[in-house]
């Protein structure tokens, strides 16, 4: 087996040196009842221009030339070749967790320039070195913030991701914190105000929104911090768009942050590795979940980073830990930090707002074909948009496939409400020759009987 | 050769080898905030093909009119940046990780290159699934790997990491007994058992009872007995234990759980001792997640990203995570979501399916002779260095080890020398430590894994190293007491980084 570094003999003498007859020696303490006498069912041993064959059939089999309109939680921007040539160095890819930081220097000070960055971008004053992925870590926020207010009820607007949410109520039903939905205006597809007002109380921890929204809606973020606080409640703000913060304003009124950072340099990769993120305001730091890196100093004065603030975490705390999560994201947050370092201060709002501005074509060329309407037309949009038409999104989903384009996603699954609405997203991998394709399509309804 | 200090001078330098190592230069290199400057680029977009709009008038108040501020560099000043960063970690790719329980083996380069396949690391979640049947054959091909490794009956690969895993089969666990009318109260816990296994148990809303390990380092059947009653959901379960010792009367452990109707939950984050010898489906185990990041070579990644799969027994099957992979009558396969008694969602999408890609990759270069063969490896590695080491530190159990040696630092804590100063010494000779201070029933632990991954070379290196370190403890405390001298940083300053923490770069006023 071309991973294992020994040879027939050397095993035979490493037994001798220790004394066992054969290796079966080594394996006698379990029981021989339970003990695999034969050969595990799986595809035999491949040569590796075999496995890259299975691969590369499987991902044919994908099909991957189509243009592609989808968002919702997961977005398509360019990766800067270097991500990939950096993270691929083996000190950075097969390197542990940097509990001994004499010698994980590099992986802490990367965490490090990772925790700033994402501090700067949305406006928290520290964040943590990542969370599993963004749906997870908005409902560890929703149990930060429990831990912090001594309340044990959330607030969550229907505008969050679906997916979110479900994340969300699996966590919550077993820490028993009821949550109320409050809904969002049917015109301007954001939340309402009003409804959420009424629905905070004083016995609410958090009021959980998405900014922009599933329906790339950028919420008032002012308006909804006020309504929370004067309830004394905390305000999350979940980001699953990260791009969006290089032209939309940092929710410095949310009182937590949570994002996912996938836009930045991850790739799809079907729905995963992605990268969540917890940031928050200094005064929460103590009950933030998840792995901190810190500046410190060696005996000689020298700068240098350690993992700290551990007495949060399980190894330390067990049972009475802020959270149960050990291992993290390290490798996809340091996609992010080069990410980041490529587009730099002036690159993340150039690319943003060329996201803006596919998205404004993408919208009112889409829109103009006949039986289309976009909603929530007068709200600010990020780079999605819903789209309602008045045939039904299987028959045109079906023609612009037949076209090579994978357009908008159905919404009805999870807002029966908006009929004939789909969900659509514009980045700046989208030209707009496909725009137009696509509109054309849209378009080319089949007359009706 | 010897593992004594190996003096070579020359005229004009002088570099010392000791053990496998010599010092070599590396480079200083600011934090990247402190190398920007404006006007620098490490971009270039592409020319807009749609009119430009105006953000500001588009986004009204909701526009951001400060930038974050990052830093601008150009593209050599970034690789250099993190190139030089690299070069401050150690890495399997550098030498032996002996850190027990983390199963630091070999991280297959091929695994890399085929979950970088165009259409498989470009596939979109919410695609059609007419357009990811060549994906989702990976995930089932995977799923029935596993479940044939651990000869369990059904299994979801949505939980991201292996606390996820724990989480999503206490779920199971409890989603179970409720539909059995009563959810229970509390679960049980050995003391040898990792942080994670009580936190997971409190955060899904059960007592956390500790159970004491008897004298050998495993289950005491009678405490067990005596404390397993009705209202108890589960024992959470990590065979073999994190002291490397398989718990030999297992099927006695499922017995008493199963007879008071609480269930056998397996910690899976040892399976690399396991399989292809034996499997958790066929003595006892209801519920159990494995650890693609250790088991399977899925790259640890500096922390991350892991992948926790939970596999079950077919009567808590009804209960895993929507959505679930299944086929039609036409073979295409797709996503079930109508799961009434499911206990939810863990996560958004399917899971870390980029690593699902690289286990898979993993499973297929070994096959079943060569999964074999690596988890004979792996416990032939463990059972030389104990073997090797046990006369110079104090092994506190007898029981035969599996796939990693726990000793205790005893002998040199008598010279004021503990298991932090030998971890920190191995570094001056070329190694990353072993696990320091775990499992907490051995006071003092020095836990080691080799892994498969290392030769006789590697292996003998170490077992240098630590007899040289073995015999400093004797002769020149001191100097153990002291390491690493041979690091870019000395001894870092934990009481001041945790008292006044600085989490982030500010630039200077």
């Amino acid at each position: 087996m071309r991973y294992l570094p020994k040879s027939p003999a050397e095993r035979l003498t490493m037994l001798a040196d220790i004394g066992a007859q054969s290796i079966d020696d080594l394996f006698a303490v379990i029981p021989a009842e339970y003990r695999l006498t034969r050969d595990l069912d799986v595809p035999r041993q491949q040569a590796e221009s075999e496995i890259i064959d299975y691969f590369r059939a499987a991902g044919q089999k994908n099909a991957t030339d189509y243009a592609s309109f989808l968002g919702a939680g997961a977005y398509r921007h360019y990766r800067p070749v270097i991500i990939d040539s950096l993270v691929q160095r083996g000190e950075f890819l097969t390197s542990y967790t940097p509990y001994q930081a004499e010698i994980t220097q590099g992986t802490l000070q990367a965490i490090f320039e990772f925790q700033t960055m994402i501090a700067e971008l949305t406006g928290m004053d520290v964040a943590n070195a990542s969370m599993y992925d963004g749906s997870t870590g908005a409902a560890e926020a929703v149990m930060m913030a429990v831990r912090v207010t001594g309340r044990s009820q959330a607030v969550v607007a229907t505008t969050v991701h679906p997916e979110y949410r479900e994340v969300l109520a699996t966590y919550a039903k077993h820490q028993q914190i009821p949550t109320a939905l409050a809904g969002y205006d049917p015109k301007a597809g954001r939340i309402d105000l009003a409804a959420l007002d009424a629905a905070v109380t004083h016995e609410t921890a958090a009021v959980l929104v998405q900014s922009p929204n599933f329906f790339g809606i950028v919420e008032d973020i002012p308006a909804i911090a006020a309504i929370a606080h004067a309830k004394g409640a905390l305000l999350i703000v979940s980001i699953a768009e990260a791009v969006s913060l290089g032209v939309v304003a940092p929710p410095v009124d949310a009182d937590i942050v949570t994002m996912e950072a996938q836009s930045f340099g991850v790739a799809l990769s079907y729905g995963g590795p992605f990268c969540g993120v917890i940031a928050v305001k200094e005064q929460y730091l103590r009950q933030m979940p998840g792995r901190l890196a810190g500046q410190t100093v060696d005996r000689d004065g020298n700068r240098g980073f350690v993992l700290t603030l551990a007495t949060r975490e399980q190894h330390i705390r067990r049972e009475k830990a802020t959270s149960n999560i050990c291992t993290n994201q390290a490798l996809v947050a340091l996609m992010a930090t080069i990410f980041l370092t490529v587009y730099g201060k002036e690159g993340i709002r150039e690319l943003a707002e060329h996201n803006l501005a596919k998205a404004a074509y993408a919208a009112q060329t889409l829109s103009s074909q006949p039986g289309a309407k976009l909603l929530f037309s007068g709200a600010p949009r990020f780079h999605e948009f819903v789209l309602q038409t008045e045939e039904a999104p299987a028959s045109w989903s079906k023609r612009l496939l037949d076209n090579k384009i994978v357009g908008g996603i159905e919404l009805s699954r999870w807002y029966p409400e908006l009929g004939n609405a789909t969900l659509w997203c514009a980045t700046e991998m989208v030209t707009r020759q496909q725009i137009d394709t696509a509109a054309k399509v849209l378009a080319s309804a089949p007359v009706e009987a | 050769m010897t593992s004594e200090k190996n003096i070579h001078d020359s005229s004009t330098h002088t570099a010392a080898t000791i053990g496998k190592v010599r010092p070599h230069q590396t480079q200083n290199e600011g934090l990247v905030f402190e190398k920007s400057s404006p006007g620098k680029r490490g971009y270039k977009l592409q020319p807009l093909d749609v009119p430009a709009v105006d953000a500001a008038a588009l986004l009204g108040k909701s526009y951001r009119t400060q930038s974050a501020e990052l830093p601008e560099l150009s593209e050599i000043e970034i690789i250099r940046h993190f190139t030089r960063l690299s070069t401050w970690n150690y890495a399997i790719d550098l030498g032996m990780y002996p850190l027990g329980s983390c199963t630091m083996k070999y991280n297959p380069r091929v695994n890399e290159f085929v979950a970088r396949i165009e259409g498989l690391a470009e596939a979109h979640p919410y695609r059609p699934d007419s357009l990811s049947q060549g994906i989702l054959d990976v995930v089932e091909l995977l799923q029935r790997c596993l479940l044939e490794i651990t000869g369990m009956d059904a299994i979801t690969l949505q939980p991201a990491a292996g606390a996820h895993g724990e989480f999503t089969g206490i779920l199971l666990v409890r989603a179970w007994h409720e539909s059995q009318g009563n959810a229970r109260r509390k679960v049980l816990i050995p003391d040898s058992a990792h942080g994670t296994n009580p936190a997971t148990a409190a955060i899904c809303g059960y007592q956390v009872e500790n159970l004491k390990s008897n004298a050998l380092g495993g289950i005491d059947l009678e405490a067990l007995a005596r404390q397993v009653d009705e209202d108890t959901a589960a024992l959470m379960l990590t065979n073999p234990s994190t002291l490397g010792v398989f718990e030999n009367e297992i099927h006695k452990i499922a017995d008493i759980l199963h007879a008071k109707g609480a269930l056998l939950y397996m910690d899976g984050a040892n399976m690399n001792a396991l399989v292809g010898k034996v499997r958790p489906g066929d003595f006892g185990v209801d519920v159990m997640h494995l650890n693609l990041h250790k088991t399977f070579s899925t790259p640890h990644g500096g922390g991350g990203p892991g992948s926790g799969p939970v596999a079950c027994k077919a009567f808590l099957e009804p209960f895993l995570p929507t959505p679930v992979l299944v086929q039609g009558k036409d073979g295409a396969k797709h996503w079930n979501y109508d799961r009434p008694q499911s206990v939810g969602r863990v996560r958004a999408f399917y899971g870390n399916v980029g690593m699902f890609i690289r286990a898979l990759a993993y499973i297929l270069a070994n096959g079943p002779d060569g999964l074999r063969q690596t988890t004979e490896d792996a416990v032939l590695n463990a059972n030389y260095i104990r073997h090797k080491l046990k006369g110079l530190y104090d092994l506190p159990y007898q029981t035969p080890s599996m796939h990693e040696v726990v000793f205790s630092d005893k002998r040199q804590a008598a010279q004021g020398v503990k298991t932090g100063d030998i971890a920190k010494r191995l570094i001056d000779y070329g190694f990353h430590p072993y696990t320091v201070s775990f499992p907490l029933i051995v006071h003092g632990a020095l836990m080691i894994e080799p892994t498969e991954s290392e030769s006789v070379e590697e292996l003998n290196l170490f077992i240098d190293a630590m007899r040289a370190i073995a015999k400093e403890v004797e002769e020149t405390p001191e100097l153990v007491k002291s390491a690493p001298h041979s690091t870019r940083v000395s001894r870092l300053d934990e009481v001041q980084a945790a008292r006044k923490p600085i989490l982030r770069w500010k630039p200077a006023k």
